[in-house]
């Protein structure tokens, strides 16, 4: 590893990862027939303590992307890189197995759906104490203590250690999975779409939950999203992902007002403003998203792009650092004027 | 307001379900007007009875579920050309089964559904889906019906109309299903079209291009528009009037600037606070504003005003005790709160 990231405090370093999934075809003598590229070039890095917004469109493989740095799946080529507590510096992808235990403890998940991602025949202590007791940190009256002392911190009353999922909102089953998340201490949490599936009101009050915890116990979040405003309030910095490769990536205040590639342009464009007196044209992407089974040629977006030339359809572009902290793979980045929240760059 | 702009007028609508645990006063006295061509947006979070109160203009609210007071009133053109005069219909009074709400169902009002998958029959082709709901409804052969398919879905901006027509609906994207199930529900001329959250499964892109769609057929086709959604940018984005709602009731109603510039209700004060805002990070670092606690559950509405258990501005003794009256305080500007008496 080089020493300049250890440096630049960094936790996480994730480098041209690719994840190909074989599409196979028939049943006695399954054949491939294909590869899904769900992740096609994938690198950023998280500095600890920090806040990383990963978005996306459906199926840009942003899921993918967190289970692969998981290690949930054995990725096709690319290394991840992370900064263990007690490991010290290891690539995730070549962890043997007793290894991979022990990466658990320090990168968690919380998970999208409040409703599929708890056990509903576990009550709040179980589901909670579940990983202090299989790590064996845990049990008995210990166990209770340290799991009423999780509900507390995320804002649940101990009184309801014995209770069942089923009898709590969206939000808070979604503590509860923070809860759950926070008990072994970790050092990166992996938010997957954590507020997607809220209300509102409740939104707020988990993304309010999530900062202060962060602050409370120097917690680093890849925080997985597909909406563009709760990820420009919650993350440091942001990096956009198009159909499998990571396009843009910057300070998350330089990527909003400053975006260097079209894709992002267009996203931010498309959000609708909850203001009626800023009713502009968002910029219309011709077709739709391409197949990750069968990609177009060049760069992915040439053909919804409106600022593509000749050479876009022939080279794919390479991520390439344009500005300190700010990564971009469009030909064109230095030349186009694109339009950022509040309008035009110079 | 001249009568004949008025195309529906919902009063008093209450609508039940008796359930073994209770019943659930899913719309507990609902009040609003559409007029003609007009886009009224309609928001609150999820339970505060937007789909109800679209399934009992539509008269399809399932078992265990009734409208048991109140009324909907359908204003419609009269049919002669030369008369100016308007026929009334009061559809709470209709037969749910009956053939004069199967012929204002798809054909004055129709749907448009926020997950088409399960509104399209996976077995049936897109364009059969169409024409035997043209055929329901217009006197035309299954050849012109066919014809007439094709030139919605061209409208509706799919690509090669002639060929998607004999598409299966899982043979389409997210948004290409969305055109179609608005293809459909434009091709009998509705004068009102109900969308029940359409673009909330679609990534913000498509959103755009399905909201911009919208928009362009409301100008070409000149029907209203009731929009139900939870998304803020969405209501900012498309509609002119909008009634918010919580637990069953509408809580404030004015037209959107007035909703997002100058809301008086607490609750529509706390929603607009507590959502992230494109650009803000830059503007100024702040928390979000949450609101408190979360919804009640349905069997047990909070005594006075339902939103008093979660209101910052409550006032104890009065806000926990009696329902606020529905109170005028501008122009088409309503709210129900006792601090406007
Ligand atoms: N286990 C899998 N096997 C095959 N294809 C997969 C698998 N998981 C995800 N995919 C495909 O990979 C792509 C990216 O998926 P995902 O990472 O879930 O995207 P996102 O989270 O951005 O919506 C999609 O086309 C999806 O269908
Ligand atoms: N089929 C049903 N059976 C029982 N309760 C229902 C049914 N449909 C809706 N409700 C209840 O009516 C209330 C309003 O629901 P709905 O109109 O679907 O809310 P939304 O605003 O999210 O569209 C909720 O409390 C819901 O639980
Ligand atoms: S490389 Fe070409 S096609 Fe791709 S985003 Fe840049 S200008 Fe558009
Ligand atoms: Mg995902
Ligand atoms: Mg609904």
């Amino acid at each position: 590893m080089a020493e300049g990231t250890m440096s630049d405090n960094r936790l996480l370093e994730v480098r041209d990862l690719k994840m190909h999934f074989p599409i196979r075809r028939g049943f006695f003598w399954s054949r491939t027939v294909g590869h899904v590229k769900a992740v096609d070039g994938v690198s950023l890095y998280i500095r600890e303590g920090e806040t990383l917004g990963l978005v996306g469109e459906s199926g840009c493989g942003k899921t993918t992307t967190g289970r692969v740095i998981l290690r949930a799946y054995e990725p096709t080529a690319g290394e991840v890189w992370f900064a263990d507590r007690y490991m010290g510096w290891v690539n995730v992808p070549s962890l043997e197995k007793q290894e991979v235990k022990q990466l658990r403890q320090n990168m968690q998940l919380i998970f999208q759906d409040p409703y599929a991602s708890l056990n509903p025949r576990m009550n709040l202590l179980q589901i909670v104490g579940e990983p202090l007791l299989v790590n064996g940190i845990a049990h008995g009256k210990e166990l209770e203590d340290r799991v009423a002392e999780l509900l507390r911190v995320v804002g649940l009353r101990p009184e309801y250690m014995s209770r069942y999922p089923h009898a709590f909102s969206g939000g808070q089953r979604q503590r509860i999975g923070v809860a759950r998340a926070l008990a072994l201490n970790p050092q990166l949490v992996i938010c997957d779409e954590p507020v997607s599936a809220l209300d509102v009101s409740i939104q707020a009050q988990i993304i309010n939950l999530l900062q202060d915890l962060q602050g409370d116990f120097g917690l680093t979040y890849l925080f997985i999203s597909h909406d563009l405003s709760v990820v420009e309030h919650i993350s440091d910095r942001v990096a956009v992902m198009y159909v499998g490769k990571l396009v843009e990536s910057a300070v998350t205040e330089e990527l909003f007002v400053n975006p260097r590639h079209p894709y992002t342009e267009a996203l931010l464009s498309a959000v609708p403003k909850p203001d009626p007196r800023l009713r502009d044209e968002p910029i219309e992407l011709p077709g739709e998203v391409a197949d990750p089974a069968n990609p177009p040629t060049g760069c992915y977006f040439h053909p919804r792009c409106q600022y593509q030339v000749e050479r876009c359809a022939i080279e794919t572009p390479a991520l390439r650092e344009i500005a300190p902290d700010h990564f971009v793979s469009c030909h064109r980045a230095e030349e186009l004027n694109l339009t950022g929240v509040f309008g035009p760059t110079e | 307001m001249e009568n004949n702009h008025l195309l529906l007028e919902v009063k008093n609508l209450k609508t039940h379900f008796f359930l073994d645990e209770g019943t659930v006063r899913a719309l507990d006295g609902v009040d609003f007007v559409i007029k003609r061509g007009q886009t009224l947006g309609v928001v609150g979070e999820s339970g505060c009875g937007k789909s109800v109160t679209a399934r009992s203009i539509l008269r399809i609210v399932p078992q265990p579920g009734r409208i048991v007071d109140g009324e909907i009133m359908l204003y419609l053109p009269a049919q002669s050309n030369h008369s100016t005069l308007t026929n009334v219909v009061n559809l709470t009074r209709l037969n749910p089964r009956g053939t004069q709400i199967r012929s204002i169902r798809g054909c004055r009002i129709a749907l448009v559904p926020q997950e088409p998958m399960t509104s399209l029959s996976p077995v049936h082709t897109l364009g059969n889906q169409i024409v035997e709901a043209i055929v329901l409804h217009q006197e035309v052969s299954q050849a012109e019906a066919r014809e007439k398919a094709i030139y919605m879905l061209d409208l509706v901006g799919m690509p090669q109309p002639s060929r998607t027509i004999d598409r299966y609906p899982h043979e389409l994207s997210g948004g290409m299903r969305q055109r179609g199930m608005i293809a459909m529900a434009l091709s009998c001329h509705p004068s009102l079209l109900i969308a029940d959250e359409p673009t909330t499964a679609l990534d913000v892109t498509t959103e755009a291009q399905i909201l911009k769609l919208m928009q362009r057929l409301q100008q070409e086709l000149g029907m209203a528009i009731m929009f139900i959604t939870h998304n803020l940018g969405v209501v900012a984005r498309m509609t002119e009037h909008v009634i918010v709602m919580y637990m069953g009731k509408v809580v404030e109603e004015a037209d959107v600037d007035t909703i997002f510039h100058n809301p008086k209700h607490p609750y529509t004060q706390a929603l607009l606070k507590s959502i992230p805002r494109l650009g803000q990070r830059t503007r100024e670092r702040r928390r979000l504003e949450s609101i408190s606690g979360s919804v009640p559950d349905p069997y047990s509405i909070p005594k006075g005003c339902s939103f008093h258990p979660r209101c910052s501005q409550r006032i104890v003794g009065l806000c926990d005790q009696e329902e606020p009256p529905n109170i005028e305080i501008g122009p088409g500007h309503k709210t129900r709160c006792v601090l406007y008496r």
